[in-house]
């Protein structure tokens, strides 16, 4: 954008279709809401097929079908098929747990993509732990074993935190070894219940730099046989992350009740309109709702950001984490070392607590 | 196939994986990649590259067709196809 505030608005790229909010496991990083859509809520299989062919028209190109546990849906099928025939690149983001063999090979008939699993750690007993779910291992294993037996392209996620961090060369082998051909280093992001738990999830700064090392050193030995990507652990960062390559540029996020967002802790937001696909298709809610053109462009923008040369690039970081740490969320990301309230974030990331997580059960 | 040089053997008969999709888009204005949670935009001439890994083609055939079609030196081609395509291998998304 050259002149300042001029808003150019783009196709979006990504959707994330939250199906629904339940999910069997307890994970105490989870960054969906507090307050979460209640089963009676959720959109229909057919509000899902007309959101899904709204986003083909609207130039969306890949769908995430996510949660929660997408595997609750017991439409889940039938939710995959309309998005493969909308044409949309379709991809599955699960616990893996509610997931069955025959579901999944219904699911690659209808035409799925690709399948990412996440994995809590390379140990059973630490992974079920964290996970709150005994038996949730050996369950991820299974299904992931079954995705690369069905040829299906197979990503493992992995959240990384101070319980797990000193073994991401174990659980990149563990992906290797189940046969994932991505695998993604996902540092926890404090957003919605994670934020309970922030203390007793926060890595030291030692462990922030021995697992940059350790993942440049794990690109350069699989290179070509594993695709490693990593979302860095920001409050140990100097610089803000683009977060979600921009407010309301490239992606949007529909919740299990159908309200449409631009990322998915945006509710914790006070004062945003969201408009839902039950009274405005998707399109309309892109162009025309007042919480998708609230942090459009850069005239919404404070001191150091206005100004600075990576205004572009980053965007200012993330709006929900300027408001969860500031109380403004037109403020500039406290993770950039340019931000008033940089000490906020540095002073944070040297809280660490071995208290015991507080579970995510519904 | 696969030698220290990075060169690709003539009769690989390059293909593009599972989870990976070449598509149109007007809205973005030209052909995509689609792989697992990424989009690259590909430009003509990796367009013209990518169209033509179907998995039936030699990677020989292939370079033959792009000099004719482009009327450019076979060496060169080959030079820019086999950089391309390797690189297209590394993050998974063509099989050689």
């Amino acid at each position: 954008m050259a002149d300042n505030g001029r808003v150019v608005l783009h196709s979006p790229l990504g959707l994330l279709a939250e199906l629904t909010h339940r999910c069997p496991l307890g994970c105490p990083y989870c960054s969906n809401p507090l307050a979460l859509d209640p089963r009676g809520d959720e959109l229909d299989t057919a509000t899902w097929a007309r959101v899904f062919a709204e986003a083909a028209a609207l130039g969306v190109l890949q769908v995430h079908l996510s949660g929660g546990e997408p595997g609750a849906r017991r439409d889940l099928v039938e939710i995959a098929a309309a998005a493969h025939s909308a044409g949309l690149y379709t991809n599955l983001i699960t616990s893996a747990v509610g997931i069955t063999a025959q579901v999944l090979d219904r699911l690659a008939a209808a035409g799925l993509d690709h399948v990412q699993i996440s994995i809590q750690d390379s140990e059973t007993a630490s992974a079920d732990h964290i996970a709150g779910y005994v038996g949730a291992f050996d369950r991820k294993r299974a299904l992931a074993a079954e995705v690369v037996r069905m040829k299906i392209p197979l990503t493992v996620n992995v959240v990384v935190h101070r319980a797990n961090i000193d073994r991401i060369a174990d659980m990149v082998a563990l992906a290797l070894a189940i046969g994932a051909s991505r695998v993604e280093i996902a540092h926890a992001q404090y957003y919605g219940w994670a934020l309970k738990n922030r203390a007793a999830l926060m890595p030291d700064a030692e462990q922030v730099k021995r697992a940059a090392e350790t993942v440049e050193e794990l690109r350069r030995r699989h290179h070509g046989e594993i695709v490693i990507d990593a979302v860095v652990p920001d409050y140990h960062a100097r610089l803000p992350k683009p977060c979600v390559g921009g407010w309301g540029r490239r992606s949007l996020n529909v919740t299990p009740a159908g309200r449409v967002l631009p990322c998915h802790a945006a509710e914790s937001i006070p004062g945003l309109e969201f408009w839902s696909v039950r009274e405005h298709s998707l399109g309309d809610i892109w162009m025309n709702s007042p919480a998708f053109n609230a942090f459009r462009g850069t005239a919404w923008m404070q001191e150091p950001c206005r100004s600075c040369a990576r205004r572009d690039i980053d965007f200012g970081g993330c709006r929900c984490q300027a408001f969860a740490l500031t109380g403004d969320a037109r403020a500039t990301d406290p993770v950039c070392h340019l931000a008033p309230y940089h000490d906020v974030v540095v002073s944070l990331a040297a809280v660490q607590q071995d208290a015991p997580y507080a579970y995510r059960h519904m | 196939m696969d030698d220290a040089t990075g060169a690709i053997a003539p009769d690989t008969r390059p293909r593009l994986p599972r989870g990976v999709r070449l598509v149109h888009s007007d809205a973005h204005g030209g052909w995509v990649l689609l792989a697992p949670e990424r989009v690259f935009k590909a430009d003509a001439i990796a367009t013209e590259i990518v169209k033509r890994c179907t998995g039936e083609a030699t990677f020989e055939a292939i370079v033959d067709d792009l000099a004719k079609t482009f009327n450019a030196p076979r060496e060169r081609i080959l030079t820019d196809v086999t950089a391309m395509l390797r690189s297209l291998a590394d993050k998974k998304m063509l099989e050689l």
